[in-house]
């Protein structure tokens, strides 16, 4: 069998893997966030923690309810970053305090950029009481508000847009809990190690020495996977052999990344009363997902006729296009793990998996940030459609006015600003230049890279630069808390203004939002956008890396 | 105190409980759930796939190892020389200059072999401790590795092949042979000569 008809089968797999999950998953999720049943554990929950499950909180309540979270989830996790190494477990771990504001930002965004070596930087203790505990509930947060984007629209004129305590403990509870349980078991059957004895060294045949690293690894690879995180417990992440032993879990982690981003569509289909609403979001999605799967691929295949076969840092047992499918999926997503160096990649491979999170990581993008995010692109189409035709532009019977035009703006300029400015900043500040590998426009490539992950709270690397210092770690850490944050409040603050409208009935002027020409606009919105804003910086790097 | 701030603490209390309460679910009890089936269920998966001979761990299927003199097979070179506590690659693209003059010191060393090295015996891997080789560079290194060992080269082939694992389910990853499970059954024939 060539390389080639086993990647298209690999590929196939995945696709039909995916294609036969997201209609039962998205059918079950519209179930979990509408029930008006709770749980027994739930209901324990609710009473322990002073919450009406019953109450609708308005946009702005809501929004405040995202914000203490956050602001909890920051304190907790900083002083357990700060404090590990006089906690259980430490085994010399420790972290300097611009790391630890640096990476407890990291995965409260559910970016899980990291600037420390996760075998040295961060202890048993903190991984799984810390680390891992954020890859679920940034998770769950991420869903919440998708989930209530889409009550907005579907709401008739009530103003409120559900209740976050209640999304936030469905989502875990009920979605990533059991699905991450189950993960897990699969992936440690396949080799990953679940242990908190001690790293032993020991003597091989030859006399030498090695370390044999050991952690509760299992448990958080599943989650880091499906609730698009990314953060390794291993400096090497999924490329480590101990998260990813063979190219099974390697199928297996790139399957959790992508399903529930793939699914949540169905889901807005279904509660907004019309499955072919859904569909064409996924539709979008999986043309550039596909679209960008093939350049990337044939980038590293084309690089693949040379001596050194493209295999710099790719695995011999994954090979160059299992490890092609694994950087489309994470930078398609929110996710960021890496199987294979995306810094040694060929430019326009490396290329490629910058545009996807340039694109503000849409296709399909992270757990709920994916949909909010391609919803507001449907947005931009209706808006931009509207103009065309010289119509007031409506999506679902709501009318996209000035203030909803707006916050769809705003959300749509704030990561492009971060990446830019941050990017440029950078490259003038001589302690920042200080920490880069490459020089010219691969130096480049890899400080847009950077911004670029931060920003749009992807968390993957062009590893080669040397982030742990303050000037990187604070000005990331802002791009993270800014980039996730400030577009999450926009996109409640556009599910309040749609929850607050009545709903106007369909007649022959209203332009259809369910077909695949509309998906086709879609696509026309995202790459307009993403190409006027970010050609020049593309230019510079990884094309004129390319070209030369 | 005015509503709002009124709010924004209550609300504040709400998620330090509510917080505090999913880090018991999901950072405590959802780990051990899952240690539990891996003592249980796969006990050896879980603690690492270590191999042992004659009752003494000599390391990690897993996890590539650094091999020195001409009678070992040889891995992939190493970003952190396979230490095991740290990993990664080296993060140079094909461009680079470093990169350039790492791939022909790499043809230089090898150039005794004679025939041409497969890529992974170019390049680093991404994470450092690569268990694997290609066939071919395991082919490409059987001579020098009979020679140094006094044993005929067809009996080295035939370790190599017994040795070489197809792709996963047929299809999935690539052809690859483990480099401490060839050494291992290298020095049993050695040993029993």
């Amino acid at each position: 069998m060539s390389e080639q008809v086993s990647g298209l089968l690999t590929i196939g797999v995945l696709v039909l893997a995916l294609a036969a999950v997201h209609v039962p998953l998205g059918d079950y999720l519209a179930r979990v966030f509408t029930s008006d049943r709770d749980l027994a554990v739930e209901r324990a929950f609710y009473r322990l923690c002073g919450v009406d499950p019953r109450s609708s909180q308005r946009w702005s309540r809501y929004a405040v309810s995202v914000g203490a979270f956050t602001v909890v989830s920051l304190v907790f996790l900083g002083a357990l970053l700060m404090m590990q190494q006089h906690l259980p477990l430490a085994r010399g771990a420790s972290m300097d305090w611009h790391t630890a504001v640096n990476t407890s930002i990291s995965f409260v965004t559910n970016t899980n950029w990291q600037s420390y070596a996760g075998e040295s930087g961060a202890s048993a203790l903190v991984q799984t009481l810390g680390l891992a505990v954020q890859n679920f509930v940034s998770a769950a947060v991420g869903i919440a508000v998708a989930i209530a984007l889409i009550r907005g629209l579907a709401a008739r004129h009530t103003g409120t847009i559900g209740n976050f305590w209640v999304d936030l403990t469905r989502a875990v509870v009920r979605v990533l809990l059991p699905i991450a349980f189950v993960g897990a078991v699969v992936l440690l059957a396949g080799g990953v190690i679940q242990d908190l004895s001690a790293p032993q060294t020991i003597s091989t045949i030859t006399g030498g020495h090695q370390t044999i690293e050991s952690g509760l690894v299992a448990s958080q690879e599943a989650i880091k996977e499906l609730g698009t995180n990314g953060g390794g417990y291993f400096n090497a992440n999924s490329a480590h052999p101990f998260e990813n032993p063979n190219a099974f879990t390697n199928l297996v982690e790139i399957f959790l990344i992508l399903v529930i981003p793939f699914s949540l569509p169905r889901t807005y289909g279904r509660l907004v009363g019309d499955k072919r609403q859904g569909l064409a979001v996924v539709g979008f999605m999986a043309f550039l997902w596909t679209a960008m799967l093939v350049v990337i691929t044939w980038a590293e295949q084309a690089a693949s006729t040379s001596p050194t076969g493209a295999m710099e840092g790719k695995e011999v047992r994954l090979g160059v296009w299992a490890s092609a499918l694994f950087a489309n999926s994470t930078t398609a997503t929110s996710t960021g793990a890496v199987d294979s160096m995306h810094e040694s990649y060929s430019p326009i491979g490396g290329g490629g998996a910058l545009t996807n999170m340039l694109l503000g990581e849409i296709t399909p993008g992270g757990v709920g940030s994916g949909l909010y995010g391609a919803l507001v692109v449907a947005i931009l189409a209706v808006f931009i459609a509207g103009l065309m035709v010289g119509r007031t532009p409506e999506i679902l019977g709501k009318q996209v006015g000035r203030k909803e035009i707006t916050y769809a703006a705003l959300y749509t300029i704030v990561t492009p600003a971060l990446v830019l400015v941050g990017t440029a900043a950078a490259l003038v500040v001589s302690k920042a230049k200080a920490g880069m590998l490459a020089t010219g426009p691969h130096g480049l490539s890899e400080m847009l890279y950077a911004y670029a992950s931060a920003s749009n709270n992807n968390g993957s690397a062009f590893a080669g630069l040397t982030a742990d210092q303050p000037y990187l770690n604070l000005t990331l850490g802002a791009c993270m808390l800014i980039g996730r944050f400030l577009p999450m409040f926009l996109v409640l603050a556009l599910a309040g203004a749609f929850a607050a409208q009545h709903q106007r009935p369909t007649t022959e002027g209203t332009m259809p939002t369910h077909t695949p020409l509309f998906s086709g606009l879609m696509v026309g919105v995202a790459l307009l956008v993403t190409g006027l804003t970010f050609l020049p910086a593309l230019a510079l790097g990884p094309l004129a890396e390319a070209l030369s | 105190m005015t509503t709002s701030s009124l709010t924004i603490g209550r609300q504040t209390l709400a998620a330090l409980r509510i917080f505090l309460v999913l880090t018991v679910l999901v950072g405590v009890l959802y780990p051990a759930a899952v240690w539990g089936v891996g003592r249980v269920a796969f006990h050896d998966q879980a603690t690492g796939s270590q191999v042992s001979v004659d009752g003494k761990v000599v390391g990690s299927s897993l996890l590539g190892q650094q091999w020195k003199g001409a009678q070992w097979f040889h891995g992939r070179d190493s970003a952190s020389e396979y230490a095991g506590d740290v990993s990664g690659g080296s993060n140079l693209p094909a461009t680079d200059k470093r990169q350039q003059d790492a791939v022909a010191a790499r043809e230089k060393a090898l150039a005794p072999l004679g025939g041409n090295p497969p890529p992974d015996a170019l390049t680093m891997s991404a994470s450092g401790l690569d268990p694997h080789i290609s066939p071919a560079y395991a082919r490409l290194q059987a001579p020098a590795v009979a020679k140094a060992r006094g044993l005929q080269l067809a009996q080295v082939q035939r370790l190599i092949d017994d040795a070489t694992k197809g792709r996963v389910a047929g299809f999935l990853g690539d052809e690859r042979v483990n480099v401490l499970q060839l050494n291992l059954a290298l020095q049993q024939l050695s040993g029993t000569k």
